[in-house]
């Protein structure tokens, strides 16, 4: 005798505890199987894009820190470095290495968030998000100390950073530094051998190198995947071209060796930080530019090497005060769009866990 | 801005008021000398078999019974014909025994509530709650009063009276499941000879009622979680019970009774002695109880709650209050098969033995706490799989072997301690054995799907540069 | 000048991809270079499959409204190369503008595409999944472009910033 089964449409979101927000995917199910998906998109959606061409230069750094909220450094990194590039406004040498050392502390906070939410997505109970949380915690007091905000923190200028850091923020950024060589060993103690945490993560959501590149992943997507590809390296901004650091690589392109690559960048994060702490000059933290900047007609793409990928921002000026057009590529977006492969025929639990290694922010989704 | 954060520093983590510590140094010595009061006292003679001997209620309650025994004999009342000659110190009895049930496990719901998740915060270097009364020990109260207040919401399309039965009917087989359980020599409540099998038998009701909230709830994450659950349940009943099995054969009693007091006569705990059942029940417990790592059937990142998913106010507290409930019968049944139950080698004389287990079965669900703190969640097949491949043949095969030693046991006339220490002995190099190679068998490999480090590379490239590093997949 | 420090020319591209593929490049600068919408599908197949350009992957699609036409950019890159090439298909219609897909080359096109035509409503023929991505089926107009919402005698942007006189600088 066969049983007849029945496909059925189950919403995973807008509200549910994976989704990391406000997103929904509708996925077609037969018993726990996944036959089909679909990603709805656009409940955060602040069609920032369309408000850019309405404000002036300086006046869209906030927008670059409220799409990708947990990190607010590197889209601001990235989109002065657009704006710079159209107008060709120098950047003193010390906001360069202020820049650097901010955006890796980012990187930082960002990559824990990821790797204890896709543990929790795994099924863990909080407690490796908050053992993340710790040192997290740490860097937002950085950042508030230094700009006086933790989350959007419209920390950089066009030409520069907005304040140099207070005396007593390198004592307690050295004190972060050093203890987090020990704070990793510990993650990778409890969790990089975890047995359940393997056999839920290896082999899952699994993306060929070819295929990571040609569905235009980015960040540690296409890193696990086993591309060296960083464009901290590839195309070195700020003074990225004087740190001595690796790119971690992943093995099989699974959710695991993306965790594991993430792990590995906080490990070469902290060196960048140490080394650019080291060799931080003397000078201005800034140029000064005109409040309401007028770059010639042109066009540039600004593209920064963010937590989630390349965090690129295209930015075409007709002359005027603000942006002609103002685009941000979006990595949280892009990296989803291999999503529906490696979801169908997965079972619900392998999808949630796929999903969690995509580390999706939606506010950079809809943006 | 706070000057500290400026700093960078925490603020150092509060001390716990000298005051406090004083005040509970004086209570833990109080309680101290209180038991050897009564230790001393009760081996003196004085008050031997009375019935203010608090080592045992039991005896009190034995003693009250006979007494109304008494009182019904002087004076036969026309019920005696209809119910039964004695039957109101039976009445009197059965209603002592349920208040004394069920107001422990209402005091211990709340103090664990707050336990847990204290516990948790601390595992998770948090506080914990911290604000609701002293230490934030209100805090319970303070949910249980929200919860109450909640308006209890139906969704549209859900079966009224299968939806709002459930929430009820699964009390009843956890507060049932309490009958048996061997609080001190003389103190259960149902000392019935088949205890093992009453306790199997009622505790796997829960399915039921965990089933038809599913089924009712007219929703795809509750329907997920119920079929989980039955899957689940289904799956690990039989370790569950094998395991059981071999303590019934080791100890030849089903009356949870017997089993602690051959535990005490023997001055050996079971859980020394089997400690492949001991492992299988206690993982299969966790399964049933939907507890970390097991908790597929309300796995949080997945399908939300599981069945509860839509029942809210003091319908989700009931289902709240079984979980914990189950998890606290599942510590105290750990306590009394494989920990003595009440037994603690003679110090029982001195120790009123329910203390001597709220001991036991707070250390036991310390460890529920600790792995759901501590660890990531199966999948569904992979428990499955874990069950059928893993633990039914190694419970089979423990079966096998306890058997064997059982009837080694009944003809063999050596001291306990040679054939006892042997049998442990034995034991554990089987579980050493079973446990990893059978693992191994089904195909387990520690080291496989290669290295848990990532590669590490100065050299940026496409897919040339990954064939070249032989990264590419 | 190119805008990346790794950026191809576009003359190089376009004088690479004409003898390719003959008539396919409208018009080329130090940039970007331009190609005929109708010939764009092919112009990035060949880019993607050339052994010297190997843009392997399109790492960035959007789309520009100039007023009376679409600019649709595409940024590829190549990362055994290490260099970026800037392609540009100007649509002229301007009421029901269409361009083939690149989903048959690139695959990440699928969401970028989806995004373009949610919001700038660019058709890219031969997309498999052409929906509305952030906004609903149904909703009027597209917002990104120029004329959304036009408000008569509007300029975006601040005519004169408060404090703009020479020597003014920001703080």
């Amino acid at each position: 005798m066969t049983t007849a089964t029945e496909p059925y449409v189950l919403n995973i979101g807008p509200q549910h505890p994976s989704t990391h927000g406000v997103f929904r995917l509708r996925v077609v199910m037969d018993g726990e199987r996944i036959q089909d998906m679909d990603m709805v998109v656009g409940y955060l959606h602040r069609s920032m894009e369309k408000l850019a061409e309405e404000r002036t230069y300086t006046q869209n750094i906030p927008f670059t820190d409220r799409a990708d909220y947990l990190a607010a450094m590197s889209g601001n990194l990235g989109y002065c470095l657009a704006v710079e590039m159209l107008s060709g406004v120098e950047v003193p040498e010390r906001a360069s290495y202020l820049r650097v050392i901010f955006a890796e502390l980012q990187r930082i906070a960002s990559h824990s968030m990821a790797n204890g939410t896709f543990v929790n997505d795994a099924g863990a109970w909080q407690t490796p998000l908050m053992y993340m949380f710790r040192e997290r915690e740490r860097i937002l007091d950085l950042f508030e100390m230094t700009g006086g905000a933790r989350l959007t923190t419209n920390y950089m200028r066009i030409g520069g950073v907005a304040f140099d850091p207070p005396p007593e923020f390198f004592p307690a950024i050295e004190s972060l530094v050093s203890d987090l060589p020990d704070r990793i060993d510990e993650y990778a103690e409890l969790l990089i051998d975890n047995e359940i945490l393997l056999a839920r993560s290896r082999g899952v959501g699994t993306i060929t190198a070819e295929d990571a590149i040609n569905g235009s992943l980015s960040g540690p997507m296409l890193r696990g995947s086993g591309v060296p590809w960083d464009l901290r390296k590839a195309e070195p901004y700020c003074v990225y071209d004087r740190m001595d650091f690796d790119i971690p690589v992943g093995r099989n392109g699974d959710a695991y060796d993306r965790f594991l690559v993430r792990l590995e960048e906080v490990r070469q994060s902290t060196k960048i930080i140490q080394q650019a702490l080291d060799a931080l000059p003397a000078g201005p933290h800034k140029t000064d530019t005109p409040l309401a900047l007028r770059p010639e007609p042109g066009e540039a793409y600004g593209r920064v090497e963010g937590p989630r990928g390349e965090l690129g921002f295209y930015v075409v000026s007709d002359g005027g005060s603000a942006p002609f057009r103002f685009h941000i590529r979006a990595p949280s977006l892009i990296n989803l769009s291999l999503l529906r492969e490696m979801a169908i025929g997965a079972s619900l639990p392998d999808a949630i866990v796929a999903l969690g290694s995509v580390d999706i922010v939606v506010g950079e989704i809809d943006r | 801005m706070n000057s500290t954060l400026r700093q960078g520093r925490r603020r150092p983590a509060a001390k716990v008021p000298l005051g406090l510590m004083i005040v509970g140094a004086v209570f833990a010595l109080g309680f101290l000398a209180v038991n050897a009061a009564i230790g001393y006292v009760v081996i003196d003679g004085r008050l031997d078999g009375q019935w203010y001997d608090i080592r045992d209620l039991g005896i009190a309650v034995e003693e009250l019974k006979v007494q109304l025994d008494a009182i019904n004999d002087d004076q036969p009342s026309f019920l005696d014909d209809i119910v039964g000659q004695h039957w109101m110190s039976y009445a009197v009895g059965a209603l002592l025994g349920a208040i004394g049930i069920l107001s422990f496990i209402g005091g211990a719901l709340l103090a664990l509530i707050w336990i847990e998740r204290r516990l948790i915060g601390r595992m998770q270097i948090r506080r914990g709650p911290n604000r609701v009364g002293p230490y934030g020990l209100l805090q319970p109260v303070a949910d249980a009063v929200k919860l109450i207040q909640k308006e209890v919401l139906m969704p549209d399309g859900a079966d009224r009276i299968l939806f709002l039965l459930p929430p009820a009917i699964i009390f009843v087989p956890m507060m049932a499941a309490w009958g048996p359980v061997p609080w001190a020599p003389q103190m259960a409540y149902l000392d019935i000879n088949v205890g093992v099998l009453y306790l199997i038998a009622v505790s796997s009701l829960t399915t039921l009622a965990v089933f038809l909230a599913g089924w009712a709830s007219n929703n795809h994450y509750a329907l997920l979680g119920s079929m989980r659950t039955v899957a689940m349940m289904i799956s690990y009943e039989i370790p569950l019970s094998i395991a059981l099995l071999s303590v019934v054969l080791i100890t030849g009693s089903m009356q949870l009774s017997e089993i602690v007091q051959w535990q005490a006569d023997h001055n050996l705990w079971l859980a020394a002695l089997l400690p492949i059942a001991m492992l299988t029940y206690f993982f299969s417990s966790t399964a049933e109880l939907n507890r970390t790592p097991n908790d597929i059937a309300e796995a949080e990142s997945e399908i939300v709650a599981g069945f509860h998913t839509e029942y809210s106010g003091m319908k989700f507290g009931l289902f709240y209050a079984v979980e914990l409930g189950n998890a606290l019968l599942v510590a105290t049944l750990v306590a009394t098969f494989f920990l003595g139950g009440w037994s603690l080698f003679g110090l029982e004389e001195w120790i009123p033995g329910y203390l001597i287990l709220f001991a036991k079965l707070s250390a036991a669900y310390f460890v529920l706490v600790w792995l759901r703190g501590t660890l990531p969640r199966f999948r569904l097949d992979q428990l499955m799989r874990f069950a059928w491949q893993y633990l039914i043949p190694l419970s089979l095969f423990n079966l096998i072997i306890v058997a064997v030693e059982a009837s080694l046991l009944a003809r063999w006339d050596a001291p306990g301690l040679v054939s006892l220490g042997l049998f442990t002995i034995v034991n554990w190099g089987a579980a050493y054995i079973l446990f990893r190679d059978w693992a191994r068998r089904i195909g387990y490999q520690p080291d496989a799907g290669g290295p848990r480090r990532a590669e590490l590379t100065q050299q940026v490239g496409g897919i040339e540069a990954a064939h070249r590093m032989g990264t590419a997949t | 000048m190119p805008a990346g420090p790794r950026q191809l020319t576009g003359d190089t591209v376009a004088s690479a991809l004409s003898a390719a593929l003959p008539g396919a490049v409208a018009t080329a600068t130090a940039e970007w270079v331009e190609v005929e919408p109708a010939r764009i599908l092919d112009a990035l197949r060949w880019l993607h499959d050339d052994a010297e350009m190997d843009a392997k992957q399109l790492s960035n699609l959007c789309a520009v409204d100039r007023h009376d036409r679409f600019e649709v950019v595409y940024h590829l890159q190549s990362m055994d190369r290490n260099h970026q090439i800037v392609v540009k298909a100007v649509v002229g219609e301007h009421d029901d503008p269409a361009l083939p897909s690149c989903y048959p080359v690139y695959k990440g096109a699928l969401l970028q595409e989806r995004e373009v035509y949610d919001l700038m409503g660019i058709r890219f023929e031969g997309h498999p999944d052409l929906r509305r991505m952030f906004l609903w089926e149904g909703y009027p107009g597209f917002p990104l472009r120029k004329d959304f919402l036009q408000i008569p005698d509007h300029h975006p942007g601040l005519p004169k910033f408060p404090f703009e006189e020479p020597g003014v600088q920001a703080r």
